[in-house]
């Protein structure tokens, strides 16, 4: 990593402060003279609009909790107070619920953007392993949060998504009665699903400070996925990526706003607007859009207990994608082939999602097995095998080059002036 | 690129100027929700009034009722009570001021001041000192008794001795028929 | 050198996604298929309160109150709004007056008294609407063992929301040639499985409305719908005006910090 800035602090206060507890420093170091690759596209504004979305979810979910109440009678009508009575309720809760599909959506984005530079490739396994630990916590998270309103998607949900640890063999019964508390989904799931629903988020936050730590050790990856090599081909994180990251920002709010002001039902359920009913099951049970690709992976294998394996199995391979690839070509921008299975991967993904959607019979049953077995072929075959035979095309020699169009040390004078001068410095 | 001599705004601060400002304007805007959502919902000011029957109020008899969270005694007095009230001058009490909601703050503490039909009493049961109930027809002044720090309330609700500063407050009410009012 | 290995594999790629390409589409014409609800889609009425600019129309929220005061809530309850709402902005706006009058014209459920008994009192504006049965077995007891939806949120439960409602209430026809009806089930063209238990709830001038309209069947069906929708969706006024000025704002400041964008990264000349 490019060498590491110094932060001097300037008035009394701060040299005080930065002897106790150097938190400016941190700052300073972090966010505001961090070198960062100069060619860096919008797909690598995703994390800050991440962060961003999980600072939403945590203040209206603590707001939202000053309002509703955990119990299966009061639940689904104190939500409807929270819609009718509160002041700003209405709005709280539409934030809430729509900022859960955007705060996927995001992640989605972020997700398929590592795939494709290789960001999961070393020195990043770590990042990348963090990252899916952060994905199954946003998860589980979001399971339960649904089921807080107890609507009848909320309870039938959980009731489905809980029994399919009953396909563990020997003590999968056990396990769920001890998730239910009960002998069904009942106020005590209710109940610590609320507990878990507001602890989860500040694992989510501290899981997300160990990321941005593991980031800043190698330092950003790039499009080009050529490792930075000199002061020009960085430029300090402010102002060019926080005016960036906030362009980026506004744009995604602008998405966000248009759900939750002109269609804020349009990404939900409406049966959920049906108070639970534990003799009545819904015609089609059906989790949230974010979740419907992993559900058509769960239904596609007619066996219960290797559907489950499939299920977590298809967020877990993720864990092993550093290894996986054995490419030592980082970014798809210089791998033909790979490109092409990425793109059709992301088809498979959007196409799951759908199948999810619908029953598992008939034509879209052939299309959800088909997607799954693309799905694991990604990873388990063509990850591994094009590493080996591709021939990736020629990468230029560094960042700068491929900004600037022409190798630093060819003829005359080098980069920009303006690349230069503009290298992380001094204070 | 040098660095332009920033003693003036150049039109690029302005635009930068601009940009800050249009989005403090909007973080601002967006803490009001937040912060409203804490003030009584509407629910809760749906219950602000409440309409109290004082006809099965026998004179002498006292009730209490809930309103708002707190306590108002509403009292059918006695002829005894309502003279002892007015015979008692205003150098006698502690506290000068009428605290009736529904005349203007500076009124003297006069028994007439107190009520709006002579025959009936209503105020907040909550004693002014640190807002213990207190208990009617007790103390020495023919009122109230605060058993917490002992507090004594005449015949008008009107502190007489004990650390409580105040008078018992008189809530906003008025007389919707000549058998009922409404508090709040 | 090595072969070109790509060239192996491009068709194979392109064919596969063709595939999926193609399962995407015919799969999408499948549509869900479950022969329990093959009811159509009901017709698309035009409301007020569609689209982004969508209000409610105050004549016929009050109409809709009214064809629910009168018809619906002999069975229907709607636990989650009060008198007090019908009176707020956004809503049917009744005057302050109005909604006292209607609150008492109902009886409400109150108690226990000093005997412990419960008591029922004219109702004041504060008070939820009274249920007509005080549980869901009594619910059933009085309708042949169906249970008449309470309907604070029916318009937001149900697919196709208001044009479901609407379509329901006008959709009741003679079932077709051969179509089995259960005794005491009605024939409903929108109603999923087409047996309703509930009887056609409107008629011709059952209701007399207080601004003079005609009372059609349809007239009423779009009023207590629209009624309905508001209920559902009480703040769907003030969401729609707080959204419009938030779009504008981010609009505006995202165009801003595009021009900062620019001007900044200008600094490093070709980046």
């Amino acid at each position: 990593m490019i060498g590491h800035p110094t932060y001097h602090p300037r008035t009394r206060f701060e040299k005080w402060l930065d002897q106790r507890l150097p938190i400016i420093g941190l700052a300073y170091t972090s966010m505001v003279a961090y070198p960062t690759p100069r060619n860096l596209n919008y797909w690598w504004t995703f994390g800050g609009i991440l962060t961003f979305m999980l600072v939403v979810q945590i203040v209206t979910g603590v707001v939202l909790t000053m309002h509703y109440v955990p119990h299966e009678s009061l639940a689904f009508n104190s939500v409807e107070h929270i819609m009718r009575d509160v002041n700003y309720g209405w709005l709280i809760r539409y934030l809430h619920a729509n900022g859960a599909s955007m705060f996927f959506l995001a992640v989605y984005i972020h997700i398929f953007r590592g795939l494709y530079y290789g960001s999961y490739k070393e020195p990043r396994e770590v990042l990348w392993i963090i990252g899916v630990l952060i994905l199954l916590t946003m998860m589980a998270t979001a399971f339960m949060g649904y089921v807080l309103p107890w609507g009848q998607m909320s309870f039938w949900a959980a009731k489905v998504i809980t029994n399919l640890f009953s396909a563990i063999p020997l003590v999968g019964d056990s396990i769920v009665t001890w998730l239910w508390g009960g002998f069904s989904v009942d106020n005590p799931t209710l109940k610590r699903f609320y507990s878990l629903h507001y602890l989860l988020p500040f694992v989510i936050a501290g899981l997300v400070g160990l990321h941005i730590w593991a980031l800043h050790v190698p330092g950003n990856n790039n499009p080009t996925g050529i490792s930075v090599k000199s002061g020009q081909d960085v430029v300090p994180f402010h102002p060019y990526y926080t005016v960036k990251d906030s362009l980026a920002l506004v744009v995604f709010l602008i998405l966000f706003a248009a759900f939750v002001f002109f269609a804020p039902n349009t990404l939900g359920h409406t049966d959920n607007y049906i108070p639970a009913n534990p003799l009545v099951t819904p015609a089609h049970i059906v989790p949230e859009w974010y979740f419907l690709p992993f559900y058509a992976i769960l239904r596609a294998i007619p066996n219960k207990l290797l559907g489950v394996i499939a299920l977590f199995g298809s967020i877990g391979i993720l864990l092993f994608v550093s290894w996986l690839d054995t490419s030592k070509v980082r970014s798809a921008r210089y791998r033909p082939l790979y490109k092409q299975f990425f793109w059709l991967f992301v088809a498979d993904c959007i196409l799951l999602g759908f199948a999810g959607a619908y029953p598992p019979e008939g034509a879209w049953l052939i299309i959800a097995r088909i997607g799954t077995a693309y799905y694991f072929l990604f990873f388990l075959i063509i990850m591994p095998v094009l590493g080996l035979i591709e021939r990736p095309k020629p990468r230029p020699a560094s960042i700068s080059e491929s900004v600037l169009g022409r190798r630093p040390d060819e003829g005359g004078t080098t980069a920009v002036a303006a690349g230069a001068a503009n290298a992380p410095d001094r204070t | 690129m040098a660095v332009s001599d920033t003693s003036e705004p150049t039109r690029r601060d302005f635009l930068y100027i601009a940009t800050g400002s249009v989005a403090a304007v909007g973080l601002a805007a967006t803490a009001w929700p937040f912060i409203d959502q804490m003030n009584p919902d509407a629910s809760v000011l749906a219950l602000a009034s409440i309409e109290v029957d004082l006809a099965p109020i026998a004179e002498g008899q006292s009730i209490t009722v809930n309103w708002r969270g707190n306590p108002v005694f509403v009292r059918h007095r006695t002829r005894e009570e309502i003279e002892a009230a007015r015979a008692t001058s205003l150098d006698e009490l502690p506290d000068r001021l009428a605290r009736n909601a529904n005349l203007p703050a500076n009124e003297p503490a006069t028994d007439e001041n107190r009520t709006i039909n002579e025959a009936y009493l209503v105020m907040i049961g909550v004693c002014t000192h640190l807002g213990c109930v207190p208990l009617g027809e007790q103390g020495d002044y023919g009122g109230w008794f605060c058993p917490c720090h002992g507090s004594h309330y005449d015949t008008s609700g009107r502190i007489r001795r004990g650390p409580a500063p105040e008078n018992l407050p008189v809530p906003e009410y008025e007389f919707i028929s000549d058998t009922r009012i409404r508090i709040g | 050198m090595r072969r070109n290995t790509s060239l192996l594999f491009r068709p194979f790629a392109h064919a596969a996604a063709g595939g999926m390409l193609a399962a995407l589409v015919l799969g999408l014409g499948l549509g869900p298929v479950d022969a329990a609800d093959e009811a159509p889609t009901p017709p698309d009425v035009s409301w007020s309160f569609e689209g982004p600019f969508g209000t409610y129309d105050r004549a016929e929220l009050q109409r809709g109150y009214q064809v629910y005061r009168e018809v619906c809530a002999a069975c229907h309850s709607m636990d989650l709004l009060s008198f007090r709402n019908l009176g707020q902005p956004g809503g049917p706006e009744f005057s302050a007056d109005q909604v006292a009058a209607m609150a008492a014209q109902v009886e409400v459920t109150d108690g226990p008294d000093d005997t412990g008994e419960m008591f029922t009192r004219p109702g004041v504006p504060s008070d939820a609407f009274p249920a007509p049965f005080p549980n869901d077995q009594a619910a059933r007891a009085a309708n042949g063992g169906a249970l008449p939806p309470d309907l604070s949120v029916i318009v937001k439960a149900r697919p196709n929301g208001a044009d479901y409602i609407h379509g329901l209430l006008v959709g009741y026809q003679d079932p077709p040639a051969g179509f089995e009806l259960t005794p005491g089930m009605s024939y409903n063209l929108y109603f999923p499985g087409h047996q309703i238990a509930m009887p056609p709830p409107l008629n011709e001038g059952q209701v007399e409305y207080a601004d003079g309209t005609e009372a059609t069947v349809e007239r009423m069906a779009r009023d207590v719908t629209a009624f309905l929708a508001w209920a559902a969706e009480p703040k769907l006024e003030a969401r729609h005006r707080l959204g419009f000025q938030v779009m504008i704002y981010l609009i505006v400041l995202a165009v801003l910090l595009y021009f900062s964008k620019r001007r900044i990264w200008a600094r490093l000349g070709h980046a």
